[in-house]
């Protein structure tokens, strides 16, 4: 196994396990954390696969940076959202209102956090 | 005039991105609510450069401007080509409309604008930048980073509204686009490691080669990279399933940003589907072809129902976008053309402008009925025809395209899609055409007929206390762009056709009454019907 | 553009402006928007002669807009189109003086008026169209504008039959979508062709062809209320009288039965749609349609629901005249489309005036309704005669040229439809007669609007169309073979267009 293909590997292994925090994780920060690693394993797979005959190609290198920089953009943009819906409504948990309800009744709080909203868009 | 206009068009490519951003930063600087007049005259000129760059690009072909003097592979390619033209042009015909009734909505009240319209011009700015950038990029790398700065820029705008659920909204939004752009991210790693490039014209051929000698590794790798690719993109577009995050946040934002994200922003990531599963992805994922349909078919239908149950009149609307964006995913298997000539992507694009403007038009009309009600439900439309009728009559004109009846510009679209579908003997997706429409006719009749209700004289003299100003310009350009999205119909669809389907295609049948067929395509392989 | 393209443009015009203007003007305006109203109206009728005297004198009129390749838009004047404009223009202006009276002081004139002139706009749009997808553009566009006016006066009962009317007329115009598609993409966009054009089509498609019939047929179909298509006309009824004038003599009704001679004639030709065995069924169709709506109309109390039912057994007379193969029952059904429009436009207008004045809604409640209206009964006599088909009448034409074209065409069980039906009309119209000239009036009408002052009966506006209207109908019952009559033109059409070699 290639040093290349052992870097893109766990690029992939990161990416997958950020992308089922960012689905799975109620807590919002936890989620802009998850969020991180899933932008981590994308710019490891990039770097990692380009690479020819063991020299770095700048090509990749530069988008990755280019890719930080969204990032950082967006993880901002996040935490900003997050501090107000904390301002605003004392939680950080990604849940509305109903659902905070229903969960303490018990239901729905199992369900995936986004997905959960899917169906009750106007009740 | 014409011959200047050509002469702006190659300058048009950077001044499209540009412009934007200027006035963007601009706003920015002088504060908060500032800068709609800046915004407006620039989306002026916008406007004028979109239309040099379509007329240039119809005469002659595709334009290309190499970044900084740069060029690929090392600097960014910029090419305009009849698709991309067409799809800047409905992004700033659609915002200048907008952005004159977004001035009248937000400062109505005096000087000071509402506190939902404090970052508004900076925000739309940047999205508008984000938008055109993403139709001019030619690299997949580039094309990522355009879709997280408009991403990042609709959130910005979905929060701007205020209240704890808007911003809960946003944050729902940004994640599933953050989840979206990283899974697309994800593709364009593995395509570059594949094949040590991200523009897609270089990728076009050695994609379609490495799938035609089955077996090598580098055509599994395609694949997956084009699956997370499209995964994302979807996520992006909303498509059914992945529609959920769509109607709080475009239904809870400010009208004018509903509009925006409604009528512009979606349709950037639907345009990329189209771009790559008809183009350097389409060897990958011609089989599965199906697959879209089949979502489409489910997010018509979908759609459909939530709007005819939707209580909020906002979100009735949302749930018809989600709804019409199913359209635009049907006709992705119909390779070739009808009996028309017209090819796939064409229609669709006419299909993306017609809804563009009809639902840009109606979340204006929304916007403007719930801010002269001051309530929001579907059943407080009752009685609305006495008090705003042009505002009624612009989202009837508005529904007229979204259901797809003549002589809108969805109308003919529609037709065109029953052709092509015919013509390839998809029966199927016939019936769903014409069910959309029907449905699409049970939600938007939901609101019109109430309109109509006489309501008591004492809760009309009641309401009109309460009446809050609109002003004038607003219900203006709101009925512009319903007003356009029905012409369409009539004028814009022989131009807007032959635009993306390169100049020539169409030509001839123009004044002939017996032959449907496009002389140039009678030949081949694609004539359209038996 | 030269003036055989403007002129049809222009009429068009003459009804979409004034629509347009009209609905911008503030509800006050009364004199303004009367004006307009007229003014249109009546260049309208200017602008149809001019072309009336052109088509005479040879010349071509036709217009047309390119909207995508291959999708026309195509205007042409022709002799059959020509009937239907000259109808609807003169109708529609005794229709637009009876709606100035009859809504004179009631609110949301602007709107009402508006949606007047654009459903005109496209009744004159249908009858102009000179393809498929002209036809369906304006067609569509006709569901849209009647669709405010049905719901004009915005009670829960207004709203609900409204929204029938759309729901049946939305679905047909799906169908007809589908079908005209389907057509258009075997066909190549062919516009509408004297004898046809679908016979270039066979042999190798005949299933196809009778698929896009069904599919054409239920589309107009519904407009032309044939059943099991009819359900929304009675419930349509609560619309104001003018409305239902409208619906039944001049735009919707008749732009359906309009619809399928065209498909019948100019799409599939008689005798293509003869040997693909289509016009039997259509017959057959038509005649169930003829009897169930006269059987219905018996059992109707309010005025307004049995001639509504009384338009569904009419209507269809054209659609037997058309399935009738051969010039004479072609003759029989065109013909009635114009005395049809004309009987049944008095009979309405005789209805509202009724309702108007005395607030008279039942056939119960017209007990001696002559002696204090003899006018409007009068006229109302002469239109439910003409309906059962009386010497002398307008109706007695129709009827015998299309009994005679059914033992022409040996479809001998026609004329037994034909007889059956004129006993049920005279069944549910003479008890009605009878009641209002013989029984005697009550102390008290319902609801007196209008007080009699002397000969004047009621508003002057409201009588002077509903005489010009009946007059009209009598005339072209005496003097059937007069060059200006509508059943001369009639003939023209059936020997010039359809049947001669020589074409």
């Amino acid at each position: 196994m290639s040093g290349a293909l052992l870097y893109a590997i766990a690029g992939v292994l990161l990416f997958a396990a950020g992308a089922a925090g960012v689905v799975l994780l109620d807590h919002l920060l936890r989620r802009v954390l998850a969020f991180n690693i899933m932008g981590s394993g994308a710019c490891l797979v990039l770097v990692g696969l380009a690479q020819r005959n063991g020299i770095p190609d700048p090509v990749p290198q530069a988008m990755v940076l280019t890719g930080i920089v969204v990032a950082v953009a967006a993880t901002g943009l996040a935490l900003a959202l997050i501090r107000r819906l904390h301002a605003q409504t004392g939680h950080a948990d990604g849940k509305t209102e109903e659902e905070r309800v229903k969960g303490e009744t018990g239901a729905g709080c199992s369900l995936p956090a986004s997905h959960s909203v899917a169906g009750r868009g106007d009740d | 005039m014409t011959e200047r206009l050509a002469m702006l068009a190659p300058l048009a490519l950077p001044l499209l991105i540009l412009l934007p951003l200027a006035w963007a930063a601009l706003a920015f600087v002088l504060g908060t609510g500032r800068g709609s007049r800046l915004a407006i005259a620039a989306a002026a000129v916008q406007l004028m450069l979109a239309f040099a760059l379509a007329s240039a690009v119809m005469d002659g072909g595709p334009l290309h401007h190499a970044a900084g003097g740069w060029g690929a592979p090392l600097g960014i390619d910029l090419v305009a080509d009849g698709l991309a033209a067409a799809m800047l042009l409905l992004t700033q015909a659609v915002a200048l409309p907008l952005f004159i009734f977004a001035r009248g909505y937000f400062h109505q009240d005096g000087a000071r604008p509402d506190a939902a319209g404090h970052h508004f011009w900076p925000l739309a700015g940047f999205l508008v930048a984000g938008m055109n950038a993403l139709y001019l990029s030619e690299d997949i790398f580039n094309l990522y980073v355009t879709l997280e700065l408009v991403g990042l820029a609709a959130v910005g705008l979905v929060a701007s509204g205020g209240g704890a659920a808007q911003t809960a909204a946003a944050l729902r939004y940004l994640f599933a686009a953050l989840l979206g752009s990283g899974a697309y991210l994800l593709g364009v790693a593995l395509l570059y490691g594949a094949f040590g490039s991200v523009s897609m014209a270089t990728l076009t051929p050695l994609i379609a080669g490495a799938s035609a000698s089955a077996g090598a590794g580098a055509s599994e790798v395609a694949l997956i990279a084009a699956l997370l690719m499209m995964a994302g993109l979807l996520m992006k577009s909303a498509l059914f399933p992945f529609h959920f995050w769509l109607p709080p946040a475009h239904g809870g934002a400010p009208a004018p940003v509903s509009a925006l994200l409604s009528a512009l922003v979606v349709k950037a990531s639907i345009y990329l589907v189209l771009r790559l599963w008809l183009g350097p992805l389409a060897p990958l994922l011609t089989p599965l072809a199906w697959l879209p349909t089949l979502l489409g078919t489910a997010a018509i239908l979908w759609g459909s129902w939530r709007a005819i149950h939707a209580e909020r009149l906002k979100l009735l609307v949302a749930y018809s976008t989600v709804a019409q964006l199913g359209y635009l995913f049907l006709a992705l298997p119909l390779v070739g053309v009808g009996s028309t000539g017209a090819s796939a992507s064409a229609i669709l694009t006419l299909q993306a402008l017609a809804h563009g403007l009809g639902k840009a038009a109606m979340f204006a009309a929304a916007g403007i009925i719930i801010h002269a009600t001051g309530r929001d439900r579907v059943d407080d439309v009752a009685g609305i025809a006495e008090r705003l009728p042009l505002t009624l009559f612009t989202f009837a004109l508005a529904g007229v395209s979204l259901m797809g009846l003549p002589p809108s510009g969805g109308f003919l679209a529609k037709w065109l899609l029953i052709d092509l579908a015919m013509a390839r003997g998809h029966w199927p997706l016939v019936a769903v055409i014409l069910a959309g429409g029907l449905l699409a006719a049970i939600y938007i009749f939901r609101v019109l007929r109430l309109a109509f209700l006489n309501l008591p004289e004492a809760v009309i003299e009641a309401e009109h206390h309460k009446a809050r100003v609109v002003p004038r310009s607003a219900e203006w350009m709101a009925f512009t762009l319903a007003a356009a999205s029905v012409l369409l119909g009539l004028f814009g669809g022989l131009p807007l056709l032959q635009l993306v389907d390169g100049v020539g295609a169409g030509e001839g049948v123009t004044s002939g009454v017996t032959s449907g067929l496009v002389p140039g395509l009678t030949s081949g392989a694609v004539v359209g019907a038996p | 553009m030269t003036t055989n393209e403007l002129l049809p443009l222009l009429v068009l015009l003459s009804s979409l402006l004034p629509g347009l203007v009209i609905f911008a003007l503030p509800e006050a305006w009364h004199g303004l928007r009367t004006t307009l109203n007229l003014f249109g109206a009546l260049a309208k009728i200017v602008l149809v002669g001019l072309l009336l005297a052109g088509v005479q004198a040879g010349e071509v009129y036709g217009f047309r807009h390119v909207v995508a390749p291959g999708l026309e838009l195509v205007f042409k004047a022709d002799a059959l189109g020509l009937l239907f404009i000259t109808l609807s223009t003169v109708l529609w202006l005794f229709t637009t003086l009876y709606a100035i009276g009859y809504l004179e002081g009631a609110p949301h004139r602007s709107r009402f008026f508006g949606f007047f002139s654009l459903c005109v706009t496209a009744t004159i749009g249908i009858a102009m169209a000179g393809n498929l997808f002209t036809f369906f553009v304006f067609y569509e566009l006709l569901t849209l504008a009647t669709f405010p006016l049905v719901a004009h006066r915005g009670t829960p009962d207004a709203k609900r039959g409204a929204t029938v009317y759309l729901g049946y007329t939305l679905v047909g115009g799906a169908a007809l979508l589908a079908g005209i598609v389907w057509l258009e993409s075997l066909s190549h966009h062919t516009g509408f062709t004297h004898g046809g054009f679908v016979a270039t089509l066979l042999p190798g498609n005949e299933g196809a062809l009778k698929a896009i019939f069904v599919l054409l047929i239920a589309g107009v179909g519904v407009k032309a209320a044939i059943v099991p298509l009819h359900g929304w006309l009675p419930k349509a009824m609560v619309a104001p009288a003018p409305v239902s004038a409208l619906l039944h003599a001049v735009a919707v009704v008749k732009a359906g039965a309009f619809g399928i001679v065209r498909i019948v004639y100019e799409v599939y030709g008689a005798e293509t749609a003869h040997a693909l065995g289509l016009m039997t069924p259509l017959a057959v169709l038509a005649a169930i349609t003829i009897l169930w709506g006269s059987l219905r109309a018996l059992f109707q109390n309010e005025l307004k629901k049995r001639l509504a039912y009384s338009t569904v057994s009419q209507v269809s007379y054209i659609v037997l005249g058309t399935a009738l193969f051969g010039p004479i029952g072609t003759i029989g059904g065109l013909v009635h489309l114009v005395h049809q429009g004309v009987m049944k436009i008095t009979l309405f207008f005789a209805a509202g005036t009724y309702a108007e004045t005395l607030g008279i809604h039942k056939i119960s409640e017209m007990d001696g309704v002559g002696r204090r209206m003899p006018l409007t009964t009068m006229a109302f006599s002469l239109g439910a005669l003409g309906m059962m088909g009386a010497p002398l009448t307008a109706g007695a034409v129709s009827k015998a040229w299309l009994g005679d074209g059914a033992v022409a065409a040996s479809m001998d069980w026609a004329v037994w439809v034909l007889t059956v039906s004129s006993l049920l009309n005279a069944a549910y119209f003479l008890p009605i007669l009878w009641r209002a000239w013989v029984r005697k009036s009550p102390e008290h009408w319902p609801d007196e609007h209008i007080v009699r002052r002397g000969y004047v009966e009621t508003h002057w506006l409201l009588l002077i169309p509903l005489l010009v209207t009946a007059a009209l109908s009598v005339l072209f019952g005496v003097l059937p073979a007069d060059m200006a009559s509508p059943l001369s033109w009639a003939q023209m059409i059936a020997e010039r267009e359809y049947f001669l070699p020589q074409r």
